[in-house]
């Protein structure tokens, strides 16, 4: 196991966002977490990362305690981040890889971002998916063993969709882990092997995609996938 | 620390000063304001210090000489003779302390008008009443005597204040306002996900701003020197040694201002809370000699007035570094203080 985590709690002035969950993640396997807004995933994954601090709960990163050293391994592309503004992307990839001890040459990561054409612009400059590239370009610097990815295709167009998933199986099949929050479910069905689905804190459902459409999507009901699955469990009602 | 992660931080945030070409431009064209201002205001022929109100008179252009009042009150320097046609029109200014003085222009007895709530038109009538004896009753119980050395003029007095305030603002607001909106807009989430660690973060952040501000003030220094003429009693290295540790104390609690808090608005309020007394007490605009003990002992804790204290004493006396040591000394336990305290509550996220 790549992460191994035992009762995680998280506590905001007596408010609980997250409630005593438990799960393991399998190496090299694409791991989904799914939820409404407000079930907890972001800030799950901030625990993981080491972001925040959990309230209670450990988290093992291949079977020990997290050190300085994790940051070496792992790769974060958060859901909000800005960059800072008046460097270019070419500086910014440049800057970031002078952080880590062993990063990937510069040209691979914009060949494989498709950063190459927009290298000498500042990142004030470059649309928001050349932006969600850039993100991703950085969080695959230190080629990382694990990689987070919190809603990495929101905003994107069905093309820069489509090959930020490419990106990703990509980084899968290269036996990486891919920890990935995500609202689209087609897009966790079509890259996660293993879900979990949050709602207030406490995971509901847990299993491959495969394994919670059978569990989960009634007798006839269509269609048949994970979407279905996921209104099944948390309901058709806005919560916001 | 990791020398390599930290110079990655100071390369990055001088590029981000040099390219925001509006912030860039303003930190230079500052200082160089105020101080081409002063140096008109303060220029040989504009050194007015007492406005004269005179009346009846219709013509601005009536020569000074002209007027019939004492030969001597004509000759006195720095008195600014404006002219009215009337009586009232020449109160009303008085009244409103746009003028320190009236003047009938007649023939003796003379009659004048001063404001009792004006302490300048208290010396004003001081001035007149002396100009009007004849000849010179004061010159057998007074005598002048010469001041020896090179007398310093207002503007080489000022000169090393404006840099300091302008130190001072480019500390605060580029190290302490700047943090707090990188928290808020997630780039120090971003570099918290790297090994970063914040003490490395910070001293890259306190030793870009300290070389941007040395690099600032030498730029506008040469500038208003070519332009002024400036008087350097000292040694200009010794000038940029208390540069230097001033800007690392300024810098320490701009770092300090910045250590937590996500609220920009909030982060304003408390540099004005700090800034603003340290530009009105640490004597950058005018002296605190003679104010209340409690000010000046309250001046002496404050980093802007142990770094002027010490630049103007090298600049305008002509003093070396071990004479002002006891304002290095304070300058560096305070940077130490603030890093320490800064490194403790530095929040990445908060």
């Amino acid at each position: 196991m790549i992460l191994e985590i035992d009762g995680l709690v998280k506590q905001y002035k007596g408010i609980t966002a997250v409630d005593s969950i438990s799960f393991s993640i399998r190496e090299g396997i694409c791991f989904g977490l799914l939820g409404q807004n407000g079930a907890g995933k972001t800030t799950t994954v901030e625990m993981l990362e080491d972001i925040i601090t959990p309230t209670s709960g450990t988290i093992l990163f291949k079977g020990r305690e997290r050190d300085r050293a994790f940051r070496e391994k792992i790769g974060i592309q958060f859901q909000h981040t800005e960059l800072l503004a008046f460097l270019t992307v070419d500086e910014t990839l440049k800057t970031f890889s002078r952080f880590y001890k062993k990063p990937l040459p510069l040209a691979k990561i914009k060949q494989l971002c498709m950063l190459d054409t927009i290298g000498k612009q500042m990142n004030n400059k470059i649309s928001g998916g050349q932006k969600q590239r850039l993100l991703l370009g950085l969080a695959l610097l230190n080629d990382p063993d694990l990689l987070f990815l919190d809603e990495p295709s929101t905003g994107l167009d069905p093309q820069a969709r489509q090959h930020m998933w490419q990106i990703i199986k990509d980084v899968k099949e290269q036996g990486k882990t891919v920890v990935l929050t995500t609202h689209y479910m087609e897009e966790a069905q079509t890259l996660c092997d293993e879900i979990i689905i949050l709602d207030q804190g406490k995971i509901i459902a847990q299993g491959s995609p495969t394994e919670l459409i059978d569990q989960y999507c009634r007798e006839g009901q269509e269609p048949q996938n994970l979407e279905t699955v996921f209104l099944n469990l948390t309901g058709r009602n806005l919560r916001e | 620390m990791n020398l390599k992660r930290m110079w990655a931080v100071f390369v990055a945030r001088n590029y981000e000063y040099f390219r925001d070409r509006a912030a860039f431009g303003w930190n230079f064209l500052f200082p160089f304001l105020i101080v081409a201002g002063f140096a008109i205001v303060f220029s040989n022929d504009n050194q007015a210090q007492f406005k004269v109100g005179v009346f009846p008179l219709s013509s601005p252009e009536t020569a000074i000489q002209d007027l019939e009042l004492p030969q001597g009150f004509k000759e006195t320097k720095y008195l600014d003779f404006v002219f009215f046609s009337d009586r009232d029109q020449g109160l009303d200014r008085l009244k409103h302390h746009k003028i320190d003085m009236l003047v009938e222009n007649a023939s003796p007895p003379w009659r004048y008008w001063i404001s009792d709530a004006s302490p300048k038109g208290y010396v004003a009538e001081k001035i007149f009443r002396e100009s009007a004896l004849p000849g010179d009753p004061l010159a057998k119980i007074m005598k002048k005597e010469k001041i020896h050395g090179t007398q310093i003029r207002y503007i080489d007095w000022l000169f090393p204040g404006i840099l300091a305030m302008n130190m001072m603002f480019s500390a605060l607001y580029g190290v302490g306002f700047v943090i707090v909106r990188y928290r808020k807009n997630g780039v120090l989430k971003r570099l918290k996900a790297t090994p970063l660690t914040a003490l490395e973060y910070l001293t890259a952040q306190m030793l870009s701003r300290v070389f941007l501000l040395l690099f600032t003030v030498g730029m506008v220094w040469i500038g208003c020197d070519l332009t002024f003429s400036f008087n350097t009693q000292g040694s200009l290295g010794d000038v940029a040694v208390v540069f230097a540790m001033g800007s690392i104390a300024l810098v320490s609690i701009g770092l300090l201002v910045a250590s937590r808090g996500t609220s920009e608005e909030f982060a304003n309020g408390v540099i004005n809370f700090i800034s603003w007394p340290m530009m009105f007490l640490s004597e950058v605009w005018f002296s605190l000699e003679g104010a209340p003990e409690w000010v000046q002992s309250l001046a002496g804790f404050l980093p802007l007035t142990r770094m002027l204290s010490g630049v103007r004493r090298i600049i305008n006396d002509g003093a070396g570094l071990a004479d002002v040591m006891p304002d290095l000394l304070f300058l560096g336990v305070l940077s130490l203080g603030c890093l320490t305290l800064a490194a403790t509550f530095f929040s990445w996220t908060e």
